[in-house]
């Protein structure tokens, strides 16, 4: 392993699991532990997965009328965002593609925190400072961790192992709660469509707290690996695969992210455009018909053999048992049922377009839009 | 009856010609979900490809460990990916009419295939 990989607070925990580690944006992560992919994968959708997401980016925004500065980086609606409620969301760049997708919690009239993915973190600070008006604080939170717990016993085995009842807490709701002495936020929202928490606990503090979770009998460690299946069934993107900087939220399917009003924010007007005149292509589910995974990369065609699409993430449904992912397509082939064929190695095998998400979410009550 | 091995995790029992994967390959693969097989008749070089087993994780692509013509194919394994092991009864992929016995020499016996499993670690 070189020098410059970085390590979560919680990597000799892992290691001390036997998880089988593996490079992800920069960091030596649990990719599974010895229950393996898809036990992993059942066991967070019937208990209780913990997951490491210590590697993703936290940071504070602060300051007078901050509010209308998110709204000039983002499309969604963050000046009525109500005190303690999570959205997500998406940077835009001048051209009106997607630098990262987050998560925006509101702490209280001026003050907002926002969890960024890994491997875009780096360019998100830099983004954000570059253009911070000077009545605004940045404050990235590197010396903190985010541990995730998700599944239908997330409640309980925090209520059980930490003696802290979450009954109360709203979906994509965040509270503060004291855990060892120390205060933290703990969010109801997740990247499993469980129900499910992310606790955002002190570096010194991750390891005890990660303990007394995974003590619990209904809670098992959850690598990489099973968070992405996890979230390829809820149709959810992933950054540098499903959404990146020349896709835009039209095309990705996210303008239920859109605010009403205001809507003026940096690259707004390809956007604008695209909602006008609809976009080329889009985001779309598919299920194969047949048996097999097609993967990333696998071109889509229509059933008269031209090339349509292609695969931005595909993979394996413990639950549905069957290949499915997501594809870019040219507009006139993304209507649901629209029967395709996917090109596997060098095998055509029949497939269609698909809703997304695949499973029901699970969450404790259904998302509000803006 | 012989089983031979490849640094590829292959085994070929030298006088049947059924091959497969080893138990080794077949825990490093996890979780399997498909496999998919060739048709018999075809013939393969050494080395080239003729099956893909997909894991939850990822897809492995199958190597013929000598060249020759493809004359059976298990394809009950499809439906039975737990047999898919160091197992010539259930656990052989396809059955090859090996052109040059030649290539055989080449291969590892079972106490050099575990001589350097020991290497791998």
């Amino acid at each position: 392993m070189s020098d410059n990989v970085q390590k979560t607070p919680l990597h000799a925990a892992h290691i001390a699991a036997n998880a089988k580690m593996g490079a992800f944006a920069g960091y030596d992560m649990p990719l599974y532990y010895p229950l393996g992919v898809m036990k992993e994968h059942e066991w967070t959708r019937t208990h209780c997965g913990l997951f490491d997401v210590s590697h993703m980016g936290q940071a504070l925004i602060e300051g007078e009328n901050v509010g209308v500065f998110l709204e000039r980086l983002t499309p969604s609606a963050f000046q009525t965002l109500k005190q303690n409620a999570a959205r997500y969301t998406v940077l835009t760049n001048a051209e009106g593609g997607i630098i990262d997708d987050l998560i925006i919690t509101r702490l209280s009239e001026n003050k907002y925190f926002m969890v960024l993915n890994a491997g875009c973190k780096e360019k998100d600070i830099a983004w954000i400072k570059q253009s911070l008006p000077a009545n605004i604080q940045f404050t990235p939170l590197p010396e903190k961790a985010l541990v995730a717990i998700q599944g239908p016993q997330a409640e309980q085995v925090i209520r059980e192992s930490c003696g802290i009842d979450l009954s109360v807490l709203g979906y994509m709701k965040l509270t503060e709660a004291v855990i060892e002495g120390e205060t933290v936020f703990i969010s109801r929202l997740g990247y499993t469509g469980e129900d499910g928490f992310e606790i955002s606990v002190s570096d010194k503090k991750a390891e005890t707290v990660w303990n007394k979770l995974a003590a619990h009998s209904a809670a098992q460690p959850v690598g990489l690996a099973a968070r992405d299946s996890l979230r390829l069934e809820m149709g959810y993107c992933l950054y540098s695969h499903d959404i990146d900087e020349t896709t835009s939220p039209v095309e990705a399917d996210l303008t239920w992210t859109f605010r009403k009003n205001n809507f003026e924010f940096i690259g707004c007007e390809r956007i604008k455009r695209e909602l006008a005149e609809g976009a080329k292509r889009k985001r779309v589910g598919f299920r194969l018909l047949e048996k097999g995974v097609a993967r990333e990369h696998c071109k889509v065609q229509d059933v008269n053999g031209r090339k349509v699409g292609e695969i931005t993430s595909g993979g394996f449904s413990p639950t549905l048992q069957m290949g499915l992912g997501q594809i870019y397509v040219e507009a006139p082939a993304s209507t649901v049922g629209t029967k395709i064929n996917i090109l596997v190695r060098d095998k055509l095998v029949a497939a269609e377009v698909a809703a997304m998400p695949f499973l029901q979410p699970k969450t404790k009550t259904t998302v509000k839009a803006a | 009856m012989t089983v031979k091995y490849t640094k590829d995790h292959e085994w070929i029992d030298t006088t049947s010609g059924k091959t497969g994967i080893t138990d080794y390959a077949r825990d490093a693969l996890g979780d399997l979900v498909f496999l998919d097989l060739p048709k018999a008749g075809r013939i393969l070089k050494r080395k080239e490809y003729y099956a893909v087993v997909e894991s939850v994780k990822a897809a492995s692509e199958i190597y013929a460990p000598v060249a020759g013509e493809i004359v059976a194919v298990n394809d009950n394994l499809a439906n039975s990916l737990d047999d898919l092991k160091e197992d010539l009864d259930k656990g052989w992929i396809v059955q090859l009419k090996i052109a040059d016995a030649g290539d055989l020499n080449d291969l590892m016996d079972k106490a050099a295939y575990d001589a350097y499993l020991r290497t791998l670690g």
